[in-house]
């Protein structure tokens, strides 16, 4: 029988409440402003590095992002979007266990599926809010410090890129949101939650080349590598930067070039001639899988706190 | 159809295959207070979260208003008022953003819900308060607020888990007269407790709670009599000569005891206050004041798990 009315009643509702929480949350707004003026830091120096290259390069201002000190503002993403999402996503439930609101929430003509879509939904639009200022930001940096403008193929680069970080913030958002359903308390949740980034992010491409070693049967040195690489792919901060390496180069026609490179292999070998850059649609098509599944991660880590918080009981 | 608003017929909550709540059957009709009460974890709670749709029913079945809250969970949620024990509020919200939330979320039009928010918060006693943060609310606010979200809502039936747990005596009275008020609103009410001696003043009937199974079900005086065996207890202050004598024959009175001078208490199998008050004037005495002492739930709740219990142990 079918259950009567929308599953999505109140599902509007629900987000506007939690984007209010969230933008006025002091947690997240020094977590935006921290990741914001890291950035801010992190293109200055890129700039200052990008007006000593001559004017050669045709996609300068895509150096924006790759370029700049210890750390480029690329690396610094990977690295801080997981924390603003888990910021913003461990308490998303359990919060409204602890507060004892959740009871009283669910006693309004509404189903469970309006909370929880609600919930992901305005944190992924706070985050996607966070990173649109944030590239704004770098571009208008980027443009008063360069003084010249990008052209379209490097602003169409720089928007697959600001789309692919809010998949890969949208990934930790669920991630953090799917633990904030199974554990009750939230010190729990972010602490499970940070430690799987940094286990996923930190340990995982040290440790993943062994364990791919131990289980290949591939005797050349491409087939380890390969092995290799999908070992560590398990991890979505390989995919992200390696979806960044590809999209903000169009030089970059391979998700293996660098690795090839550091081993002394060019692509030359793998039939491909470098060096001439490549359309953005073939950029894309190069890395669609990462993309997928970044996304692919996002749906099944929302899937499953969907089920467990359908199953889970109301009363503590 | 008769005029319940609540029926259950032998509900059942199973966890793990253990019966929390085991065949349980009641109805609450249309306008009355009813009172779910026992110990804690006796299944009060279970009960209520299956009448709202909140958690799954392992067997029997229920009805509010007509509808089955496992397959109809809106309609039943848009016609009935949840307190949960020990509510929450959003502490950075205000008391009036707080409702304003819960309002949209029923569904409340626009032009209807700031009157409908102002006129609950009224009657709930917090008007003052309603751009205050519910951070610095009290206990007793915040149950009020509760109810204020209930009487916004226009419910036809006010579920309360354990209203009254946990609030001081000066709390406790304001809560019951927010509920009293809300059966002079045609409300019906189901409230659980397990603090039997304060909501006995509210119920019109109770259900008694004991490991899932109800014990006992009817009115307070009805269970007195059923466990007590009837005993009403009226207390006579008067002045007067012979008065005891007198008394001691109005009919259904069986026993007199002198307590204090000019203080006699009578032991009745119905309430005697009537004749009492007619024997005492009539022997030319000054009647100074006639009480008739209702049975207490905590009484009948003791002492039927006390015949219980020995039954028990005798099989």
């Amino acid at each position: 029988m079918r259950r009567e009315g929308s599953a999505l009643h109140g599902f509007g509702v629900v987000t506007i409440k939690e984007i209010a929480d969230h933008f006025t949350s002091i947690l997240v707004v020094v977590l935006v402003v921290l990741i914001v003026a890291t950035a801010v830091a992190v293109v200055r120096g890129a700039i200052d590095q990008i007006k000593e290259i001559t004017a050669e390069d045709p996609f300068l201002f895509l150096r924006l992002f790759t370029r700049g000190g210890p750390l480029p503002l690329v690396a610094l993403l990977s690295f801080l979007v997981p924390l603003v999402a888990i910021g913003l996503g461990f308490d998303a439930v359990n919060g409204e266990h602890n507060r004892r609101t959740l009871s009283r929430i669910l006693s309004q003509p509404i189903y469970r599926d309006a909370l929880l879509f609600g919930k992901f939904s305005a944190g992924l639009f706070t985050l996607a809010v966070s990173l649109i200022v944030l590239w704004l930001m770098v571009i208008g940096l980027g443009l008063v410090g360069l003084g010249i403008p990008p052209n379209a193929e490097e602003m169409a680069r720089a928007l697959v890129l600001l789309l692919v970080t809010i998949a890969y913030a949208g990934f930790w958002f669920a991630l953090a949101l799917l633990f904030s359903v199974i554990f009750r308390s939230a010190a729990t949740a972010a602490l499970v939650s940070l430690g799987v980034w940094l286990f996923l992010t930190i340990l995982w491409p040290l440790f993943s080349p062994a364990l791919a070693d131990a289980v290949t049967t591939a005797g050349d040195v491409l087939g380890v590598l390969d092995t290799r690489q999908m070992f560590a792919r398990l991890s979505p901060s390989v995919l992200f930067n390696e979806i960044v390496a590809v999209v903000l180069d169009p030089s970059v026609r391979s998700t293996q070039q660098s690795m090839l490179a550091a081993l002394g292999l060019a692509l030359l070998e793998r039939g491909a001639i470098p060096d001439a850059p490549i359309p953005l649609l073939q950029s894309v098509l190069i890395v669609w899988p990462q993309i997928v599944g970044l996304v692919g991660g996002t749906i099944m880590l929302f899937v499953v706190a969907y089920i467990v918080f359908q199953r889970q009981e109301v009363r503590a | 159809m008769s005029d319940n608003v609540i029926t259950a017929q032998k509900l059942t909550k199973r966890y793990n295959g253990v019966a929390v709540v085991n065949g349980i059957s009641f109805a609450v009709a249309r306008g009355e207070i009813f009172g779910l009460l026992g110990p804690n974890g006796a299944g009060k709670t279970t009960t209520i979260l299956m009448l709202l749709g909140l958690t799954d029913i392992s067997e029997g079945e229920a009805r509010v208003l007509g509808h089955d809250p496992e397959r109809e969970p809106l309609a039943v949620k848009r016609q009935v008022g949840y307190l949960p024990d020990q509510v929450g509020f959003y502490d950075n919200l205000t008391a009036a953003e707080n409702l304003r939330y819960t309002a949209r979320l029923m569904g409340l039009e626009r032009d209807a819900r700031e009157h409908k928010i102002a006129s609950a918060l009224g009657h709930a006693g917090l008007a003052d308060v309603t751009d205050k943060r519910v951070a610095t609310f009290s206990r007793g606010m915040r149950q009020r607020l509760g109810l204020a979200e209930i009487l916004m809502k226009e419910a036809q039936i006010a579920i309360l888990d354990e209203p009254t747990s946990g609030l001081d005596p000066q709390a406790t009275v304001e809560l019951l007269n927010i509920i009293r008020d809300l059966k002079h609103r045609g409300v019906s009410v189901l409230l659980s407790s397990h603090l039997l001696e304060r909501v006995q003043s509210v119920c019109d009937r109770v259900a008694l709670f004991s490991q899932g199974n109800i014990a006992l079900i009817g009115s307070v005086s009805e269970l007195g009599r059923q466990v007590l065996g009837g005993g009403f207890r009226v207390e006579v202050e008067a002045e007067g000569q012979g008065l005891a004598g007198r008394i001691a024959a109005i009919p259904g009175v069986q026993r007199v005891e002198t307590a204090a001078p000019n203080r006699l208490l009578l032991h009745a199998d119905r309430d005697v206050r009537p004749e009492a008050a007619a024997a005492v004037v009539a022997a030319g005495g000054r009647l100074l004041r006639l009480s008739v002492e209702e049975p207490s739930l905590e009484a009948i709740y003791t002492g039927y798990f006390k015949t219980h219990e020995g039954e028990r142990h005798a099989a």
